[in-house]
């Protein structure tokens, strides 16, 4: 399904939807939004460009696996609920910055948390789509 | 303490990782962590002996009652000792009797494992890690049986051994639980200010049962003992360590542990002194008839262990003295049987001792260690510490406080140990008597490392027997005081005067003499014998063990049948049957009619389209038709959700939504053309089952409707948000932060669905590779 429209129109989708990702992601403490929607918008362009493009071109410009993404985001799920025990809180509490960063707003470890499922989001619907995906293609082949 | 034990388990993973340097020349590395650890706790001696207790309390999961307490009194530091003191002896030992085996570093970190795990289990002062660490017992005991993995018995037995002990874990949890629930705390030391509140408890006989049950099954106590015979099959360092010295004793432990707390109540008493008492009778009857070395032991140790709870049953200040005394003194010549045999198999081949015999005159000093610890375990006077041991039991039976019952307890004691006398002579002394046979005389000692561990054991013994002062006053006096909970003033001597004991011991060593003489076990017996194995409890429990598991294959058969229908439509079924019974006990359902608002034009026009998608979905030929149909619905809901404010909501749900469409295309692709098999019946069951759940799920939305609404959590939620969490989407502070354990764990179980599908497809063999 390789059409010139949707080609081209792609090249301008995935940054914007990409975008338009990290900011429900970060917005996500306020107003709807947050990691696990942020997570799936983002997979959806990529969905998208493999759709466009075919999966083999979509993992070159992603350079690593998808499932790679996956301990990344587990990661820093874990070192956000964790880092609190360093200062002898219980896990989970969360640590806030005091003064707001101009244009991300106030910072705390819950957006790490939050940065950790959307990674793991995108890592878990790529894997799982791209392998069946590719599967697929290699039968055909 | 917690890094006496941590170190353990610590040295057991890094085998993982050095395994293969540790089997050569690094090998005496192996041997460093138990004398470190005997040494420290040798070090505590002093400390103990004068009265003294050493706590410790780390925080774990203070809010579950999970902590790391540990505590080292006199109870826990013979038992300390015992394990590394021995573990010592059977580390040196088993370095050369494994040398060359490939899994002689698994073998190693199994020990270290079980090493730690045991150190748990007698220094933890909270009750629910002292149940972590029995259990860690019984698995690596599981792994040593089973070491020798290329032997279908050997297999069989590990799991029998696990199976039972896994068993009596989960009613020891059982009893730990409630035992805390009415304390209202889970230390130990806690837990004896409580034993007034416990006893009164109307639940208490319940407690004692489940605890008993947990440590029957793991001190091999009748009718759970059979475990241990076929335990046998582990490498013979393990049955010394594991089967004989330690692990069995940690259900021992337990009931010395908890006689202060739960103890002194008929109930307690009578049932150990029953389970016990028939446990050490039947066990050293048993034992009279192997003639396999490792068999003839392994039904001492099962009847030593009948006489430890027997004791524990008696519950007076002599019997408590008695079991601190008869634990090490059985520990030490037990042990030393063990390894002896472990060398005579090792050298001969053969653990047979009708084919056995002279061996004297080719392994010397193994036969010196063979016939001391026959003769310790003999009780022979003067000389032995099993003699005090055995002297310590008769006045425990003479002394018990039910004069009626006095001489049938003693009765019993001297059977069992008349009992005992033969079959250690049968193990320690048999072999190494009579004419050397011929095939036999080409043998030559092995490695010093195999004969010294046994030597040294067997002599201990005699050097407790002749200073008992040196054992009494450190270690079995504070020992005795923990376990009666009160001062005992214990002295040991191995000299009392001409008196009642003396007598009665001195006529069990003669009657036991004369019947090893008269007893001389062969095939024939033992197998005539075995045929009343119909009635065993080993039979018994196994015909229940198979009955569970084709109950369970019947079970798997009608609930897991495979077909993704088939679990659809059960779990609907039962979501169904669950909903409907809801319904029907809570009663009718008023619909105020008059406060129903008319709908809106556009929620007429979405119902429409869902009705429309939903028609298109049961009529089209095509998968396809029928998937993009789905999403429709979904998109309908997701809008839906838009005019009720619920944005959150509608954005995952529409791109989920979209997602599984991708991912539906892309599986459609592998599936063959659509065929229409479906019966008419099955059509109709279906049509049920989904109208049904609709009407119910209807009737449930109305109820929901017309009940009060609760909104105390909402409003927490509402409330605390921004406080708390400092966040003003409510949905996403709760997903991030108040139930943040819960996302957490969800993207766990994603992951772990990621990692499923691709090893599915990715790492699945070619068809080349297959085979």
């Amino acid at each position: 399904m390789k059409s010139p429209i949707l080609q081209s129109a792609t090249k301008y989708l995935i940054p914007i939807l990409l975008l338009f990702s990290f900011f429900l992601l970060l917005r996500g403490h306020y107003y709807p939004g947050g990691g696990f929607v942020g997570g799936l918008v983002a997979s959806i362009a990529f969905v998208l460009h493999s759709f466009a493009n075919g999966t083999e071109a979509t993992m070159k410009i992603l350079k690593h696996k998808p499932l790679s993404l996956i301990p990344v985001g587990l990661g820093l799920s874990t070192l956000s609920m964790t880092a609190p025990m360093l200062f002898g809180l219980p896990p989970m509490t969360g640590l806030w910055l005091e003064e707001p960063i101009p244009v991300i707003g106030m910072i705390g470890s819950s957006l790490v948390f939050d940065l950790g499922v959307y990674l793991v989001v995108i890592g878990v619907v790529l894997a799982i789509l791209f392998t069946i995906s590719l599967n697929n293609e290699e039968e055909k082949n | 303490m917690l890094l006496a034990i941590l170190s353990g388990l610590l040295f057991s993973i890094s085998i993982v990782f050095f395994g293969k340097h540790l089997k050569t020349k690094w090998s005496p590395l192996l041997l460093i962590l138990p004398a470190i650890l005997f040494a420290l706790f040798a070090s505590y001696i002093p400390f103990i002996s004068s009265g003294n207790i050493q706590l410790q309390h780390i925080n774990w999961v203070p809010s579950l009652g999970v902590n790391f307490d540990f505590k080292l009194d006199g109870l826990s530091l013979l038992f300390s000792l015992m394990i590394t003191g021995i573990g010592i002896a059977i580390f040196v030992y088993a370095r050369k009797y494994l040398k060359g085996h490939p899994y002689f570093d698994r073998f190693f970190g199994y020990l270290f494992l079980f090493m730690s795990a045991m150190l748990g289990v007698v220094l933890s002062d909270n009750i629910l890690l002292l149940f972590i660490f029995w259990e860690l017992t019984s698995i690596s005991s599981f792994f040593l049986i089973g070491f020798n993995n290329d032997n279908a018995d050997s297999r069989k037995s590990a799991i029998t051994a696990l199976s039972i002990t896994g068993l009596g874990g989960f009613f020891l949890l059982a009893s730990l639980i409630l035992l805390g629930n009415i304390a209202g705390t889970f230390t130990i030391s806690e837990l004896i200010h409580s034993r007034e509140i416990i006893l009164a408890d109307p639940l208490y006989p319940l407690i004692i049962g489940l605890l008993f049950v947990g440590a029957f099954t793991k001190s091999a106590q009748f009718p759970f003992h059979f475990w241990l015979p076929g335990a046998m099959k582990a490498p013979t360092p393990v049955s010394a360590y594991l089967h004989s010295a330690t692990m069995v004793k940690a259900g021992i432990y337990v009931l010395a542990r908890f006689s202060p707390i739960l103890g002194s109540t008929d109930y307690w008493n009578y049932t150990l002194m029953i389970v016990g008492g028939i446990t050490m009778v039947y066990a050293s009857i048993h034992s009279l008839f192997r003639i396999d070395l490792k068999g003839v032991l392994a039904y001492s140790t099962i009847s030593a262990l009948g006489i430890l709870t027997f004791l524990i049953g008696l519950g007076t200040k002599e019997a408590m003295i008695a079991v601190s005394v008869f634990i090490i003194a059985h520990a030490l010549y037990k042990a030393t049987l063990f390894l002896v045999t472990g060398i005579i198999d090792h050298e001969t081949g053969t653990r047979d001792i009708t084919v056995l015999a002279g061996l004297r005159k080719v392994l010397p000093p193994v036969a010196l260690a063979g016939i001391l610890a026959a003769l310790s375990s003999a009780g022979f006077p003067l000389i032995t510490f099993g003699f005090i041991g055995k002297d310590l039991i008769y006045e425990a039976t003479l002394h018990f406080t039910n004069p009626s019952l006095i001489w049938t307890l003693t009765g019993l004691a001297i059977i069992t140990n008349i009992g005992l006398v033969a079959a250690g002579f049968m193990a320690g002394i048999t072999p190494f008597v009579g004419q050397l046979p011929q095939q036999f005389e080409k043998l030559h000692l092995p490695y010093k490392g195999m004969w010294i561990p046994p030597l040294v054991l067997a002599l201990l013994g005699i050097v407790f027997g002749l200073f008992p002062g040196i054992v009494g006053e450190l270690i079995t006096n504070q020992t005795s005081n923990v376990i009666f909970g009160a001062n005992t003033h214990s002295h040991l001597a191995i000299w009392h005067g001409w008196n009642l004991v003396l007598f009665l011991s001195l006529g069990t060593l003669a009657l036991g003499s004369l019947l090893y003489i008269i007893n001389k076990p062969n095939a024939a017996r033992l197998a005539a014998v075995e045929k009343l194995n119909v009635i065993s409890p080993q039979r018994i429990i196994m015909g229940i063990g198979n009955s569970i598991m084709q109950f369970s294959h019947w079970y798997t058969d009608i609930m897991h049948n495979g077909y993704l229908r088939s679990y659809h439509l059960k779990i609907i079924l039962f979501a169904e049957a669950i909903l409907a019974y809801k319904l029907w006990v809570s009663g009718p359902i008023y619909i105020d009619f008059w406060t129903l608002t008319y709908p809106d034009l556009y929620e007429i026009a979405i119902v429409m389209v869902l009705i429309g998608a939903l028609y298109l979905i049961l009529t089209t030929p095509s998968r396809l038709t029928a998937v993009v149909s789905m999403s429709v619905i979904g998109y309908c809901i997701c809008l839906i959700f838009v005019i009720y404010s619920a944005p959150d909501l509608a954005m995952t749900q529409f791109t989920i939504d979209t997602l599984s469409t991708v991912l539906f295309v892309l599986v459609l692709y592998r599936l063959p053309g659509f065929i229409n098999l479906t019966s008419k019946k099955v059509l109709f069951r279906d049509a049920l089952v989904a109208i049904g759940f609709g009407v119910i799920i209807a009737l449930t939305a109305f109820k929901i409707w017309a009940e009060p609404i609760v909104k105390d959590i909402s409003d927490f939620y509402g409330e605390n948000a921004y406080l708390l969490a400092k966040g003003k989407n409510v949905v996403n502070v709760i997903l991030v932060d108040f139930r943040g354990i819960d996302t957490m764990f969800e993207t766990v179980v994603l992951s772990i669905a990621a990692v499923g599908v691709y090893s599915m497809i990715r790492l699945r063999l070619k068809s080349s590779e297959k085979e």
